[in-house]
């Protein structure tokens, strides 16, 4: 369907950058499928000075194949919106435009002229809610027409996490990966034990003693970007709630959530973490930890380094004083 | 009267600059006999409070001077704030001091002085310049021009690069006695001997503190307050309820000393922008980067409020670290006179209750403390951290 995909006119609406990129990548790529030698311009809508297009969009001596893709188109100025208006009006043959608005309130006049031109529009809207994430993934997953077990597509989403891109890379590794229905198997096979790494489960697992499920999780975050300093301050937290709660004496949770200021439930899971360690261990750990943050701040080579051992160091503390 | 009275307990200081400033008056009359009393650059040291800046701007209004520092005339009056034709001031307000900044000042030295003596030019705080922005000074040191003096201030001489601090004379000033700074408080600003005496040994030889302690009352308060730290270090919860406490206090310390003054900035900026205007011509709405121009400004005024929380947060470290100081001197017995002198009664209790041993350590904590907050640690974690050390000793 090369010929539907080099409409004359192609409307993208939305912000998802990975859709808005393969829509985008697709054009391109059946342009050069219909002619190798084509010319493809990308503008950002906010660098384009009246004339710009022009330049582009007017018809030339060899007639050779266009594709020009205007980003952002809401950021255009008066001036250079009037003047792709004014071409929609006359189209050339030998070219095929791309406009891609982010669909805001932004230059909604421009939006609506170009919807009702458009030969062709895409919406490229914001995934956010779980559900659409969940549909996003479905899809991708049954692209090449493979039998998908509703639950595999669950236990990916919780394995891989809400990254879109990632999501769409680990979706097509898996059906390169596997042969017939894509199950929960096939799904665990590849991805078990990888879940979204954060400052607090790993401060969560550092104060439950738990020193090998803290590194794994602070090595499988290195392996993105381990953020040092979102480790400190989660695990200086987590002490700061421990050591209150341990203060506070043996009251309910309902009554110290009141006193402290904190989440009921968040005083239970605390309560259940204070378990195991005295004073004298909450103190040492505070110091590992303020200890660390100026480490990662710049008082150490090492970065990741300074974060394990300060692991180290808070699991160690939770047997101190006893 | 002379302009060094304001400069407390710098005997040896005031002698060396007064000869130099007569050497320099004999050079201006075509002497130059004594001409080696005099030179083109100076560099003022010595720790915070003990008057770098009053020595030098003392020192500029000597030079300008017909009679040596009177203080009493025009040229002095105009050296000391800053508003002389020939005495350039440079305060460095933001973090450092620019590259730009001082190419502009070494233009400046090289002009000749308008009133006919010296083209003065002062740099407080040199410490806060850059390696590259020294180095652009350093032309202007190494070949002066004729009549031109350059007056730095900083902490101490390690804060120089040593390529300027060689070529500078050294003007090193000490912690001035507590009887010296008393004395100021009672002389300049009448206030009653007895507060003096106490502001002047509480302050530890820093002058600007002194005078706020003595002056006003909810310095008194706040020292207090940090001072109640070492009683409510019971168990872990009251240590770090007591950490948060002394952080909150710096937080709001800094608010109230900047709130004014980012609100005034902010209306001048908003009001040059064009903001509330009426009239012909007025569109209604900010000219085109106006909004961005703000932005900076708040971005500007937000690092300076967490320098001054900082800075408010260190001055409670150096206090704290002053009494268990008091304390460590009741333990050993010495006789020494002790820093915080109204709290005598508990800082005997707690050298009754410890070891000189602990005590020790409690001071390194402290100092740890002041050490972590400057490598940026989280003000919170490095204040608990050491409320937590400062329990146990």
């Amino acid at each position: 369907m090369p010929t539907d995909l080099l409409s004359p006119l192609t409307l993208i609406v939305g912000d998802e950058e990975l859709l808005v990129a393969r829509a985008v990548s697709d054009v391109i790529r059946a342009a050069r499928a219909d002619d190798p030698d084509v010319d493809v311009r990308e503008l950002e809508g906010s660098d384009v000075a009246p004339g710009d297009l022009g330049e582009v969009l007017s018809p030339s001596l060899f007639a050779e194949r266009r594709v020009l893709v205007i980003h952002a188109a809401e950021d255009l100025g008066k001036d250079t919106a009037a003047e792709v208006l004014a071409y929609i009006a006359e189209p050339l043959d030998e070219v095929t435009l791309l406009v891609v608005h982010a669909g805001g309130a932004k230059g909604k006049a421009l939006l609506s002229s170009l919807q009702s031109a458009a030969g062709r529009t895409l919406s490229a809207a914001r995934i956010t809610r779980p559900g659409e994430r969940r549909d996003f993934l479905r899809a991708e997953l049954r692209a090449d027409g493979r039998v998908v077990e509703e639950e595999a597509v669950g236990a990916l989403l919780e394995a891989v996490g809400n990254d879109l891109r990632e999501l769409a890379s680990s979706a097509s590794q898996l059906l390169s990966d596997t042969h017939g229905p894509i199950t929960v198997a096939a799904v665990n096979r590849y991805h078990r034990g990888r879940a979204e790494a954060n400052g607090f489960a790993v401060a969560e697992r550092a104060v439950e003693g738990d020193l090998a499920g803290a590194l794994e999780l602070v090595r499988w975050w290195s392996m993105v970007k381990l953020e040092h300093v979102l480790v400190t301050s989660a695990l200086a937290n987590t002490l700061r709630s421990m050591a209150m709660v341990a203060s506070a004496g043996r009251n309910p949770a309902g009554v110290l959530a009141g006193q402290l200021g904190m989440p009921a439930w968040k005083v239970e899971k605390t309560q259940r973490q204070v378990r195991g360690w005295r004073p004298e261990g909450l103190e040492r750990a505070f110091q590992a930890v303020a200890a660390a943050d100026a480490d990662v701040k710049g008082g150490a080579v090492d970065q990741d380094y300074a974060v394990e051992r300060m692991l180290l160091a808070v699991v160690q503390a939770r047997g101190a004083g006893r | 009267m002379s302009v060094f009275d304001d400069l407390v307990g710098q005997q040896a200081v005031v002698l060396q600059l007064q000869a130099a400033a007569a050497a320099a008056a004999r050079v201006v009359a075509g002497d130059d006999s004594t001409a080696s009393a005099m030179t083109h650059a100076w560099l003022f040291t010595g720790p915070p409070g003990s008057g770098r800046s009053v020595a030098a701007r003392g020192f500029a209004a000597a030079l300008q001077c017909e009679d040596r520092g009177c203080g009493h005339c025009s040229a002095c009056h105009q050296a000391v704030a800053g508003t002389h034709a020939d005495v350039a001031v440079v305060v460095p307000e933001g973090l450092s001091l620019g590259v730009a900044e001082v190419r502009r000042i070494v233009a400046h030295t090289a002009r000749r002085p308008t009133a006919g003596r010296w083209q003065v030019t002062l740099i407080e705080d040199a410490d806060r310049m850059p390696d590259y922005a020294s180095n652009a000074l350093l032309k202007a040191i190494e070949e002066p021009p004729p009549r031109g003096v350059l007056l730095l201030c900083a902490p101490s001489v390690e804060d120089l690069l040593p390529t300027i601090r060689s070529r500078c004379r050294l003007v090193p000033l000490r912690t001035p006695p507590a009887d010296a700074v008393a004395e100021v408080l009672v002389r300049r600003d009448g206030v009653d001997p007895a507060m003096a005496a106490f502001a002047a040994q509480a302050a530890q030889g820093h002058i600007g503190r002194a005078r706020r302690l003595a002056l006003q009352e909810d310095a008194r308060t706040e020292r207090r307050d940090v001072l109640s730290l070492p009683r409510s270090l019971h168990g872990v919860g009251s240590a770090l309820q007591a950490a948060k406490d002394l952080v909150d206090a710096a937080q709001a310390e800094a608010a109230r000393l900047t709130k004014d003054r980012d609100a005034s900035e902010r209306e001048e900026l908003s009001t040059a922008l064009g903001g509330g205007a009426t009239g012909k011509g007025y569109t209604g709405s900010a000219p085109k980067g106006g909004a961005g121009a703000l932005k900076e400004l708040e971005k500007r005024q937000k690092s300076r409020g967490t320098r001054t929380s900082r800075d408010a947060l260190d001055r409670a470290l150096v206090d704290l670290a002053a009494f268990y100081r008091d304390v460590l001197v009741v333990q050993l017995g010495t006789g020494t006179p002790a820093i915080h002198g109204d709290l005598g009664a508990q800082a005997a209790t707690i050298a009754g209750a410890t070891t000189p041993e602990s005590t020790l350590r409690r001071i390194e904590a402290v100092l740890a403390c002041r050490t972590a907050l400057d490598g940026n640690v989280a003000p919170l974690l490095a204040v608990e951290s050491m409320a937590l050390a400062l329990r146990t000793g």
